[in-house]
């Protein structure tokens, strides 16, 4: 009897602190302890947490950034891959703009039968201004053919063989071409020279030329059709002792670019040569 | 016989090289001989017995690229190897030393055949634009190139004559 008193006794003890511990934690008056408690409780879980991350990261980062390098690898090949697309595309729109200008003069000179040619080369020597095209005598391409860009003369083919031909460039020192200047009506010898000047000859002192005469080949000589543009008079040298006046010519090709010409090959020039007159001994 | 026949390839290079990029890399108008530089640092070893070979092939081959005439080109590298030939029994102690001084007065003589052969055919060119816009920068270009070219040549050259090499 004593014993069960006793008991009873306990659990109502064990009852009322419990009601009372929660009675005192709902009512808020435990928040300074539980919070203790909690703030310890919430720092040992991040010191773990923070330890378990530091030996995981120790123990995956090396297979990752094995990963990671290889993935690299291939984003940079990648990146490779489309840089090199890239300069192609822009090399082929560049070449398409350039076909796409002479396709135009082409087009607005419909006299002439054009046959487009790739300069592949340069000629070895520096005394000359020849240049190398990728198209020859199985293209139809013949000895002293005028070649052109959209822009105005070039030359005119010097020697074939079967899959390329040389051009002399009108800046070649033995290039003369004969040319009529626009304005001033002035027919006037062009010699190219070393420094890749163009020089105008034989103009008489009573033309009046001046700066900005647009040069065109007058097709005397028939070495070059009439009426392709050339150039324009840059500087003109007159003076009184002299029995010519000269002047130099801009030309309108750039010829340290050219990559794509075109031959006229319904052009062949006529050798006037035995109707000049021999020089008396 | 094969070294003789890997001459064909080897200066077809030359060729091809010299006309599609060295000959685009102007200093004024002059432009740096690729094949007269290859032939000097080729003719410079005294262990090559084809340099006269060489000299006569790239010769024709160069001639026949440029419209300078055949027998400029021929002749004037011709005269380079023998000029490298006569150098070499001179024993020089510094091989690069020979190399720039052929590859200078190889230049020189060079371009002075092509001057005077365009000027007999007919071309206008005056001789002080040749020397000044011409000839000095392309002495000056061939120069530059002539220590690579020298190296490139010497280890061709070892590879094709590996016993004189060894002895």
């Amino acid at each position: 009897m004593k014993n069960y008193l006793s008991r009873s006794l306990q659990t109502t003890i064990i009852f009322l602190v419990v009601a009372g511990i929660l009675a005192l934690a709902l009512s808020g008056y435990l928040n300074p302890v539980s919070n203790i408690f909690s703030g310890s409780l919430v720092n040992f879980q991040t010191w773990v947490s923070t330890r378990y991350l530091a030996i995981a990261d120790f123990l995956t980062v090396p297979r990752d950034v094995a990963a990671l390098r290889q993935r690299n690898a291939e984003l940079e090949a990648e990146i490779s891959r489309l840089q090199a697309q890239v300069i192609e595309l822009q090399n082929k729109v560049a070449e398409t703009d350039t076909l796409a200008a002479l396709v135009d003069f082409s087009r607005s000179n419909p006299t002439n039968t054009y046959k487009a040619a790739a300069v592949i080369g340069r000629d070895p020597s520096p005394f000359l201004h020849y240049v190398i095209i990728n198209r020859g005598s199985n293209d139809g391409i013949h000895r002293g053919m005028p070649v052109v860009t959209n822009q105005g003369l070039v030359g005119r083919v010097d020697a074939v063989i079967g899959g390329a031909a040389r051009v002399e460039l009108i800046t070649d020192p033995s290039s003369v071409v004969s040319v009529f200047l626009q304005n001033s009506g002035a027919d006037a010898l062009m010699k190219g020279s070393v420094s890749g000047d163009l020089n105008l000859d034989m103009l008489s002192q009573d033309v009046n030329i001046q700066t900005g005469d647009v040069a065109l080949t007058s097709g005397l000589g028939g070495e070059y059709p009439p009426d392709l543009l050339v150039g324009q008079v840059s500087n003109v040298r007159k003076r009184e002792s002299d029995l010519f006046q000269e002047a130099t010519v801009q030309p309108v090709v750039d010829f340290s670019r050219l990559e794509i010409v075109l031959v006229i090959v319904n052009f062949r020039p006529v050798d006037i040569s035995p109707l000049v007159p021999a020089s008396s001994p | 016989m094969i070294r003789k026949l890997l001459a064909f390839p080897i200066l077809a290079l030359v060729v091809i090289l010299q006309t599609t990029i060295v000959a685009r890399l102007q200093l004024l108008s002059g432009s740096a001989d690729l094949m007269l530089v290859v032939l000097a640092a080729w003719a410079l070893q005294e262990q090559v017995d084809t340099a006269w070979h060489w000299a006569v092939l790239g010769g024709l081959m160069i001639g026949f690229a440029s419209g300078v005439p055949l027998v400029a080109t021929i002749s004037g590298y011709l005269a380079v190897v023998g000029l490298a030939r006569l150098v070499l029994k001179r024993v020089w102690e510094l091989p690069i030393l020979a190399m720039f001084f052929v590859t200078f007065i190889g230049t020189l003589i060079f371009q002075t055949i092509s001057f005077v052969s365009l000027a007999a055919s007919g071309d206008a060119i005056t001789i002080n634009d040749a020397f000044s816009l011409i000839v000095l920068p392309s002495v000056l270009l061939n120069l530059l190139i002539a220590l690579p070219i020298s190296a490139i040549m010497r280890d061709l050259g070892l590879w094709m004559y590996p016993m004189n090499e060894e002895l």
